[in-house]
Order: C-alpha cells, then structure tokens, then sequence
C-alpha cells in the first residue's frame, strides 16, 4: 500500500506525516520555516500559545529569583501544625502553605516549572534525536538499511504510546527519573523516524539533490548539507506537540506508580499524580496547582504546534 | 489487494514474536520478581533458592522461552504468579470489560463527536465553534486521571448520582454469560442487572471519551470545512440545492471518511487511557492487570500476556483501519 | 451507510441515558430493603488486594488468610482483639516438662462444612499431610509451616532444615497428641497462626488438595484450595467472582460456636485507598481494611467508626554493619539520637501510632521498659560523630516509594523525614527507591547494598521469636550481622528456655542488650492500621493481628 510496502499500521497517520515532509521540501524548508513564522504572528491561537510557552519557560528559567523559598527545605513554621490529616494552608512568607512534608509549596510548584521542562524538553530532544538519526540513515540508505529500521520502528509502534511507556518502565531495571524520561522519549521515537524518512525519501529524486549529486558531492554532504536541514521544519512542529504529550505521560506513569521514584522532585507531574491523589480530600489545592499547570502548560505547546502545523501546511497558503 | 493482506498479517507475526522474545527475556533478567512478590517480609535465602528451582528460574534463559514458545503454541499462556490461575482466564474475564469500557466510551465520543464537529463548521468562526475547539484543546491537554477524580469527586461524593466503582453493585445477584454485564442482563431477561451495570458504566466512559472525543470533533470539523470548500458543494449551493440535501447527500458523506479512520486510530488511545480509567474506578479489565501486574506482583505470565494482547488488539485494528479505507475510498486502491 | 449508522449510535445513547436514570431509582429501593434487620442481611467488606488461593497451608499474606480465617478454625486461638491464646478448636491443651509433647483436648460435636466429623484422627491428619508435602511447588509455598517446623519428611531443597516434628497420634476421638523432637518457644502461639487452620481430611483427598502443579514460572493449586474449602469455621465458602472481584461467604448453620449474625459476607476487592473510602461514604461497602491514615479523622467525622487496632507491628530503621563505618556502635547509636521520632509519629503517623522503644510492642513477652532510650539529641548525636571519626558520613538509604504496608503506610515519606533528620546532623544520605518487587527486598535482603533502610513486620503470634527472634536471631544480610554469634546465642537460649519466668527474663535481657550493645537498626513506631465500618455496622472487634472474625458482625 505505501510506497515502499514497510507499514503495516497507522497507515494514515505515517502518511500524513509524510505529506507533511513533502510539502515542506517542496517549499524549500528553511525559507519556509521563516515564512511559517511570519503566519504564526497573524494566527491569535498561536500567539496565545507562543505567549504561554514563552512564560513557561520564563518561569522555568528564574525559579531560583522568584521562589520564595528552597523547594527542598523542610520548615518548623509548617511542620509544626503537620500532621497526617491536615496540611497548612497559606500563612506568612508562605503564600500556598505546606507540601505533604512541610515544605513551601509555592516554591515547589515554580521548580516545578523546571523539573517539567527538563523531562518534557529532555524527553522530546531524545525522542527526536534518535528518531532522526533512524529516519536519516533509513531515508538516507533505502534497501535493507531502511526495512530494517522500519520493521524496529513497527515494534515501537505496535504498541499505544502510554502502554509502551509503561512497558518500558516495566522492563527497566532500575528505576529512576531518566527511565520516565527515557521511557516517554521512545514513544517518540517512532514518530519522528518516519517523519523523517519520508521527507528523505521525497529529497532523494528532487533536483537540487540530483544536482548536487551530480557535481560529484559526497554522498554524506548531500545528506547533512542538503537533505536533514529541509527536513527539520516539520520535525520542530513535531517536536513542539511531542513536548505536551511528554508531560502529560510522565504525569500519568507518576500517577500509575511507574513514574520519577524520587519524589523529592517537584516536578508538576510527579506532584498531581502522588500528593495531589493521596492528599486530595485533606488539601484539594496540592492537586488542583500541579494540574491547572500541566493544562496550561499542556495546552500552550499545542496551540503553538498546531498553528505551526497550519503554517507550514501548503493548504493554508494563498 | 489479498497479497498485500497476507503479507502484512506475516509481517504483524513478525513484529509480535519479535515482541514478547523482547518481553519475555527482558522481563527475566530483572532485579525482584515474582520471586519477591510471593515472599513478602518472610523472605530467607532458603526459601528463594527452592522458590527460584520451583520455578524453573534457574534454567537457562532461552530454554526458558523456548518452553514458554513451545506451550504458546498449544494456546497456555501460563498461570498467574499471583492466583495460579490460567493466563488465559484471568485474560479472558479482563478483556470483555475493558472493551465494553471502551465501545461505550467510543459511542459517547462518536456520538457527541460528530454532531458536535460538524456544528462547529457550520458556525465556523462563531461562539459554538471557539466554544468546541477551546473544550476540545483542553479536553486533550488535561491528564485523564485528573479528570476522572475530579468527576468521581463530583458525581460519587457530593452528589451521589454514580456509583464510585467497580461494574455492578456488589452482591448484586446476577448471571453472567459473556462477560460483557450490559448485554449479559439483556440475555438473561435480568434488566436491573443490566441497567445497574449501565449506570456504573457512565462516569468511566465518559472519563475515557474525553480524548477520543475531542480528536472526533477536530477532525469532523476540519474535514467537514474541507468539504465544504470543495467545488461540487459549491457547485451545488449554487444550483439552489436546499441545504439539508447538500448536508446530508454532499457533505456529510464525504466529511465522514477521514472521520472513520480516525475512529479507528482512536483504538489506541482508548487502551492506553483504559489504563488510567480502569485504575481510578476499579474496573476490572486489562488496563487494571497491566498496572496489578507490574507493581502488585510482578506477575510476568499476566504481564506479557496482556502487553502482546493490547498490540494484537491494536496491530489488528490498526489493519481493518487502512483495509476498509482501501475499501471506501477507490483512490486509495489505486495507489 | 454513515449517516445510519450515526442514527443508531444516538439511539443507543439516548436508551442508555433512560435506562441509566432507572438504575438510579432500582438502586435506591434496594437500600430500603436491605434496613432495618438485627441479623440476617449481607455484610459487605472492602478488603485490599486478590487472595491468593483457600488453602490455609498454602498462604501466608493477609488478604488471603482474611478470607481462610472465617472459614476455617485452629486448635489454639485468639481472645477477640488481643493476641493472648486461647481454646480454639481444642478447648485445653497441655505439655510435658520437655516441652515436646503437646496434648490437644479437642471440642466435641464440632462438624466440618461437609458433614464429616471433627476429631483427633481429623487433626493429625492435617499435621501429617504438611510433613509429608511433596514436590518443590508445594513445600516453597508452605512459607508459616517451614518458619514453625524447620523442615519436611523429604526436603527437596538441600538448603531446608530438619523438622521438628515427630508425630501425631490420636489418643481417643478427642485427645490428639502432638510429639515434638525439640522445644520451640513459639508455642503455643503458634497453633494459633491461620495457615495451620484444621481442613476436612475428606475434602482434602475428594479435591486433591495436595496437588500442586508448577506449570511454566507458576503454580496452580488443587480445586480443594480454589473452590472447595471446607472447615469447621463459621462461614462456608460461596465462591470468587473474579470478574466482580467479590467473594461471597455464607452463614453456616451447624457452626458449633456463635452462629454469625449475618446470613452473608462478601468480601469485595478495591486496591485503591481512595475507592475504598468512596463506596464506604457512598454505602455500598459497610466496612473498609487499611483507610489512608490522612483520611482517618475526615471519616470519623462524618459519623463512621474508626476501629485502630491494638498496635502489633514495628517499623525500623535498619543499619548495615557490612559498612565498617556502621561497624562502630557509637556511628548506630548517633543515627538513633539523631531521628526525631517523635515528630515523625505526628507529621506522618497514623492516628494510635508511637515510638518504639524497641523491636516487639509493649504487648509482647518479654519487652523490657527498662531499654536503653535514644531520645531526639542532634547535639549528642553529632558528638558521638565526632568521637568516632564519622563526620563524613555518606549513606545509602534504600526505601521502597510504590507500596503501603500495615507498618508503613507512606514510605516515601517516612524515608524522606528520616533523611532529613539526618542531613541535619552532618549525615550525608543518598536516598536510594527501589520498587517493592523491583529490586528493594532484592538489593536489601539478599545483597545487602544498602547502608540504610525501612522495612517492618507485623506480628503473627504472642512471641518475642515473632519480633526480635525473626529479625536477629540468625546471621542475615538485611543487617550484615553475619559475625554476630553473642547476639545469635543468646536469642535462640532464650527461645529455647521452657519455663515461664525463666523466658520472660532471658528475653528480657536480649531487649536491653539489643538496644544498648549490638543496635543493629533502629525501632521507628509501632503504627496500627485501623478498619472503618458504616454506623450501623456492630460487633466488630479489630484484632492486634488483623485477624478479625466476622461472625459475631451485625448490621443495621
């Protein structure tokens, strides 16, 4: 059915993926990205993202300034109305009161900022590097080099990403933070070694590569040089999607069970899934917090890759 | 059109024995274990040497998993660690609730989801369309656990419209047939069983809806906007055609393609959000046995079953998915 | 063809809508009904995890023996909410001076569920089934029987030890007599453990019980243990709706002893705290095992009864003396001084928790009031440092973050307040999470990686060799106290001291030295984990050894 007879699921979706590739290599990539820009400024949807996602990262960046307190820290002003059935609500120098151990959980909540953009930026840089790299090489390479790295890709797709996940962390020997962040990166995998084989594979035949092939460029040059940076564009709007859907599996392999077994870490997932759901009833707030965050959050790198998508999308150009 | 299936069930094979190979001997070469979890505190160097022997974890990885291939083939799964019970009974039981979960999770979304997207195009622009693309961004930015305590919270224990688990009340009497407790009580004549099983099936349907539903109603909306773009619908507005024959006849139809494939991608979603769902409202289907059996017992039999019948599940939807594509869209066929 | 098919799909979910709205009225006419009875009625408790099968040799966790315990009885038992002995199955017992020779005064008239007799031929066929056990499945499964008797007629693992028993002979119908080659402490708390509850032979060889088959990396049990258990206990066995996750035990009519209350009990299965908690409030359960200790006081509140148990468990801070810095008693006794304990009981502690002075509760023989106390002393403990050249300190401290156990209900968190207490003193700790079944009993108990752990027990029978002979009384890797011979000798003489007083001061003794000379973990808190039941519910006592019986339960 496709081109080449490797897929045997999803069929559709690697197919729009590749439709999407194509379309930015025949735009020309780079120039295109720069054009996609340009119509993102004029889509409010992705404003009201790109804003979300800028102080996020803002955020993320000077928790250390504006935390009020060290996120670690256990303090005798809150342990001291602790107890196992109630939690301290917002007091002096502690505008939203205690964690579950007596740590200010104002501060936590901004580091938390941090701790969720290294597992989601970590996550998705990891996902994208080795789908890219698997991508590149089968694009690249074609023949037995691509049906064997496709036929990988079908194993890693042959499960739903959360269940992958899940059996990743399972088969993980040790656990810790980078098995979450592992885990929840090889999801991605997959997705962006087909993004990008697609878009090698259309690069192949198109005349600047048959050009540059036929001034005698080395064949590595023409990849590096000509093929991968026409190829990135829609790897980075990927990338930016990947980035929502990273959070929010790590939030769900924390709330499992299966996620980050240090729990010192704030980070927001980690938060909600463990003290937000045994603590509900005593306070609501240490769910409610983490929660509304990772939405926003969640929902501003959506919003900025979908307006990205929609940029680079050749039907949404008149 | 046959070759082609055949040679992708031979290549869906491939893939699943890859699979549980990739499952099986990794799963064995853990720290911990079922030999752990049968232990408990009461774990003496002793007792793990005749435990490991009893088991058969002394031998060989893969005459370990020849063994484990050889019964395969004859349809033994193994036995829970846990209960001792056949794999395949313990799956058999979990499967038909979690797809009952999912089918009334799949008709709330299709439901809702369509009706909903193609409004949202008709009012593109207008506050029913901001309205349903805001709900449904946020509908798959929000981790569905969250959700589903917050609803529980709501439903079950402000006000007690819902029961707060499980599938049926317990102690209610009931016979079962095909496991399936919605249509068991319509088989045996048994209505309250029935309607009683329907009425704790709601809160987690809904949960699990949220995402496949949300997806439906951005795909309808866009196809359905598609279509409407398209030249014969144009052509037929201006040939004065009433409207309720364009929607019905014209776009409707032709919206609906790209729509049902998506219904089907949402299989995939549906198993991995019957994970969480099942967890939050104890519903005792394959969802709850993944997470039981990582972190309860560490039951491999269970585990690796349940992980190659979810891809099973998936691989095989995933192929009716772009076979009835082929079927209803010629150009696919084509290509 | 679609648009059909979209059609059909509302209807169903307008039915479903209706039919959903009747099931809310069907459901609430069914409370009415089931109000307003003294007896009779179901009882419907939350338990907190699958057993694993009814054969009482077979098991030895508690959501198991939850359900073995109604249905079948032992020859020794406890007095309602307490751990002192009692008559049970045999309303007298006796032992010689050697403390070898137990004779058993069976109860006349008692009936197994199957119609067949209870009696002295009865007992000791029972005992001389679980010596005879054969194949490695089934005697690796016989985990109270191997810790009581050693070993089995033929051991299939070279490793096991020899048994202690002799024989069993039945004197008359009513005297059974118990022949034992040594004397072991344990007793007679130890008839009282449910795993040696008293089956009906003639249901064990009708089901073949003893066939227990290792197929692939398991075990399946016989029909005697999945579906036909037959005791002498109040409730007979009515079955286990996987499906539903319910097992349902009904009233047996011929019980000798109080006949239960109700005609019904069903154990319904809900592994997650917060579920538990929710159908108690939403009535569909009237009575809930191990409530989140945070949510405790909320239920109490709205009117439930908060039952805590007398507390017979013990959470401690072990220490691995394999580090040779942990070799010196003076680093141990630093890390005792250093732990805020009292504060740890108050943040996280259950409500009934407290500190433990030492390893058995004050309920238990032996325990020693007189103890060498280490009272929250940061200064004394940085002191005790410095003397013994230990400013440095780096420490593995292992815990495990994905279970609750009845001594432990939030591990996470407990390690993390112990952490800190003593980062405070100068102490480095690297906290280490290992999953339950994923490498922490691993790494703790077999490898003995961890310089620092949690871990606990929770009482089985009135014993000091229960708590303190469990822990310390053989070389084990989980405390690297493999040299520790003085330790060894004095616990297992004491063990085997027959009489009374003599044992009681030789425990005693072990106590005092454990906490002042050898130190080899610290006593956190002896925390009871509580039920909850609905107000109506009556007649429920919590047992110290969550072995509470439902027969004498009413509802409504």
């Amino acid at each position: 059915m496709s081109e080449s007879g490797v897929g045997i699921l999803a069929d559709k979706k690697k197919a729009r993926l590749e439709e999407l590739a194509q379309a930015s290599v025949e735009a020309g990539g780079v120039s295109l990205f720069r054009d996609a820009l340009r119509r993102i400024r004029r889509n409010p949807v992705g404003i009201v993202g790109a804003v979300i996602v800028g102080l996020f990262l803002l955020v993320a960046i000077l928790a250390p300034l504006i935390a009020p307190h060290d996120p670690y820290q256990t303090f005798p002003a809150l342990t001291k109305n602790l107890s196992v059935d109630h939690i301290p609500g917002a007091q002096d120098g502690f505008p939203l009161g205690s964690d579950p151990l007596g740590r200010d959980f104002a501060s936590r909540l901004l580091y938390g900022a941090r701790q969720t953009l290294f597992v989601g930026v970590v996550a998705t840089l990891i996902g994208l590097g080795i789908g890219v790299l698997l991508g590149a090489v089968a694009g690249a390479f074609g023949g037995w080099v691509d049906v064997v790295l496709m036929r990988l890709t079908d194993v890693m797709l042959a499960l739903p990403g959360l269940l992958l996940a899940i059996t990743l962390v399972a088969l993980a020997s040790k656990s810790s933070q980078w098995t979450v962040i592992l885990a929840v990166a090889i999801v991605a995998v997959p997705i962006f070694a087909r993004l990008l084989r697609g878009s090698m594979l259309a690069q192949r035949e198109s005349d600047h590569v048959l050009a540059a092939r036929a001034l005698g460029v080395k064949e590595s040059a023409i990849v590096l040089r000509h093929m991968l940076p026409n190829a990135l564009t829609p790897v980075i709007v990927q990338a930016t999607l990947t980035f929502s859907v990273s959070i929010l599996e790590a939030a769900a392999l924390s709330f499992l069970g299966l996620g980050d077994p240090d729990l010192n870490r704030p980070e927001w997932g980690a938060l909600l899934g463990i003290d937000g759901q045994r603590y509900f009833e005593v306070r609501p707030e240490l769910a409610y917090y983490p929660a509304i965050a990772i939405i926003i959050v969640a929902l501003g790198f959506t919003l900025l890759g979908e307006a990205m998508r929609e940029a680079i999308d050749p039907k949404n150009r008149r | 059109m046959l070759r082609v299936i055949v040679r992708r069930l031979l290549q869906m094979a491939v893939t699943l024995i890859a699979l549980s190979a990739l499952i099986f001997i990794w799963l064995r070469n853990l720290p911990g274990g079922p030999i752990d979890a049968l232990l408990g505190e009461r774990a003496t160097p002793e007792r793990r040497a005749l435990l490991t022997k009893a088991l058969g974890y002394d031998q060989p990885i893969l005459v370990q998993y020849g063994k484990f291939m050889q019964r395969l083939v004859t349809g033994d799964f193994g036995n829970s660690i846990r209960t001792g019970e056949p794999v395949t009974a313990v799956i058999g039981r979990a499967f038909p609730a979690t797809v009952e979960l999912a089918v009334a999770a799949l008709i709330i979304a299709v439901g809702l989801g369509i009706p909903l997207g193609y409004l949202a195009a008709r009012h593109r622009g207008r506050i029913l369309d901001n309205l349903s693309i805001t709900a449904t961004l946020v509908g798959i930015s929000i981790p569905i656990f969250f959700l589903g305590y917050l609803l529980k919270d709501v439903f079950t224990q402000g006000i007690h419209w819902f029961p707060p688990s499980g599938r049926i009340t317990t102690g209610l009497d009931n016979t079962e047939v095909t496991g399936f407790f919605v249509l068991d009580g319509l088989l045996t004549r048994e209505f309250d069983a029935s309607a009683d099983a329907l009425w704790h099936l709601i809160l987690p349907a809904v949960t699990l809806a949220t995402i496949p539903l949300a997806v439906i109603v951005r795909i309808t909306r866009a196809s359905v906007l598609d279509v409407l773009n398209e030249d014969y619908v144009r052509t037929a507005e201006a040939k004065g055609l009433r409207h309720r024959i364009i929607r019905g006849r014209h776009v409707l139809r032709n919206a609906l393609l790209p729509v049902v494939t998506t219904i089907g991608l949402q299989t995939g979603s549906l198993l991995a959000g019957a994970v969480l769902t099942e967890k939050v409202y104890n519903w005792g289907g394959l969802g709850t046995l993944i997470t039981d059996s990582i972190s309860g017992g560490r039951d491999y039999p269970v585990l690796q079953a349940v992980i190659l019948l979810a891809a099973l599940v998936f691989v095989v939807v995933n192929l009716l998915v772009d076979l009835s594509y082929a079927i209803i869209d010629p150009r696919v066929r084509v290509r | 063809m679609q648009a059909t098919r979209l059609k059909a799909a509302v209807a169903v979910a307008a039915a479903a809508a209706m039919v959903a709205g009747a099931a809310g009225c069907a459901q609430s006419d069914r409370d009415k009904d089931s109000g307003g009875a003294k007896t009779g009625g179901t009882f419907i408790f939350a338990g907190a995890g699958d057993p694993k099968n009814f054969d009482p040799i077979f098991n030895d966790d508690g959501e198991s023996l939850r359900v073995i315990r109604q249905v079948y009885e032992t020859l020794v038992t406890h007095k309602p909410g307490t751990a002192e002995v009692t008559g049970g199955l045999a309303e007298s017992w006796e032992h010689d001076s050697t403390g070898k020779v137990w004779t058993f005064h069976l109860r006349k008239g008692v009936k197994f569920q199957d119609g067949t007799a209870f009696n002295a031929a009865a007992v000791c066929f029972n005992f001389d089934r679980w010596y005879n056990m054969k194949g490695s499945a089934a005697q690796s499964q016989m985990i109270y029987y191997t810790d009581v008797f050693g070993g089995f007629a033929k051991n299939e693992a070279e490793t096991a030890g020899k048994s202690i028993y002799e024989k069993c002979e039945a004197k008359d119908d009513a005297t059974a007599v118990l022949t034992l080659n040594t004397y072991k402490g344990a007793f007679p708390g130890a008839f009282a453990l449910t795993s040696l509850s008293i089956a009906s032979p003639e249901a064990l060889k009708k089901y073949d019980a003893d066939k227990v088959v290792q197929n692939g990396d398991s075990f399946e049990y016989s029909a005697f243990a999945n579906e036909h258990p037959v005791g002498t206990g109040p409730f007979t066995f009515g079955g286990w709706d996987k499906a539903k996750g319910e097992i349902t035990l009904n009233r047996y009519a011929d019980y000798w002893g109080e006949k239960a209350k109700v005609d019904k009990t069903i154990i319904k299965i809900i592994k997650d705290e917060t579920t538990r908690k929710q159908e108690l409030r939403a009535g569909t359960v009237q009575g809930i095992d191990f409530p989140a200790p945070a949510d405790q006081k909320a239920l109490a509140g709205e009117g439930f009864q908060v039952l805590p148990r007398p507390a017979f468990n013990i959470l401690y801070l072990g220490i691995n003396e394999k580090n040779p810095k942990l070799k010196d008693l003076r680093v141990r006794q630093a890390i005792a001084y250093a732990l805020n304990r009292q504060q740890l009981v108050q943040t996280k502690g259950p409500a009934g928790a407290s500190v433990a002075d030492q390893f058995a509760p004050n309920t238990v023989l032996g325990y020693a009031p007189d103890v060498q106390k280490y009272d929250y002393n940061p200064e004394k403990a940085k002191q005790l440092l410095a003397e013994a050249g230990a400013q440095n300190l780096t420490l593995n401290f292992y815990f495990p973050p994905d279970v609750t156990r009845p001594y432990m209900p939030n591990p996470q968190e407990i390690a993390n307040v112990l952490s800190n207490d003593l980062q405070a003193v100068g102490i480095k700790v690297n906290a280490v999470p290992r999953p339950w079944n994923g490498g922490f009993k691993d790494d703790v108990q077999q490898f003995g990686k961890q310089d620092l752990h949690i871990l606990g027990w929770t009482g089985d029978y009135n014993d000091p060799s229960n708590f303190t002979g469990t822990f310390f009384g053989r070389a084990k890797v989980e405390f690297g106290t493999q040299g520790m011979t003085e330790m060894f000798d004095a616990i297992s003489k004491a063990d085997a001291t027959v009489d009374d007083a003599a044992k009681k001061a030789a425990w005693e003794q072990v106590n005092r030295d454990l906490m002042s000379k050898w130190l080899p973990a610290v006593p956190i808190w002896n925390a009871p984990p509580a039920i909850v039941v609905t107000k109506d519910v009556k007649g429920l006592v919590p047992s110290p050894l969550t072995a509470e019986e439902f027969n004498t339960v009413t509802v409504g």
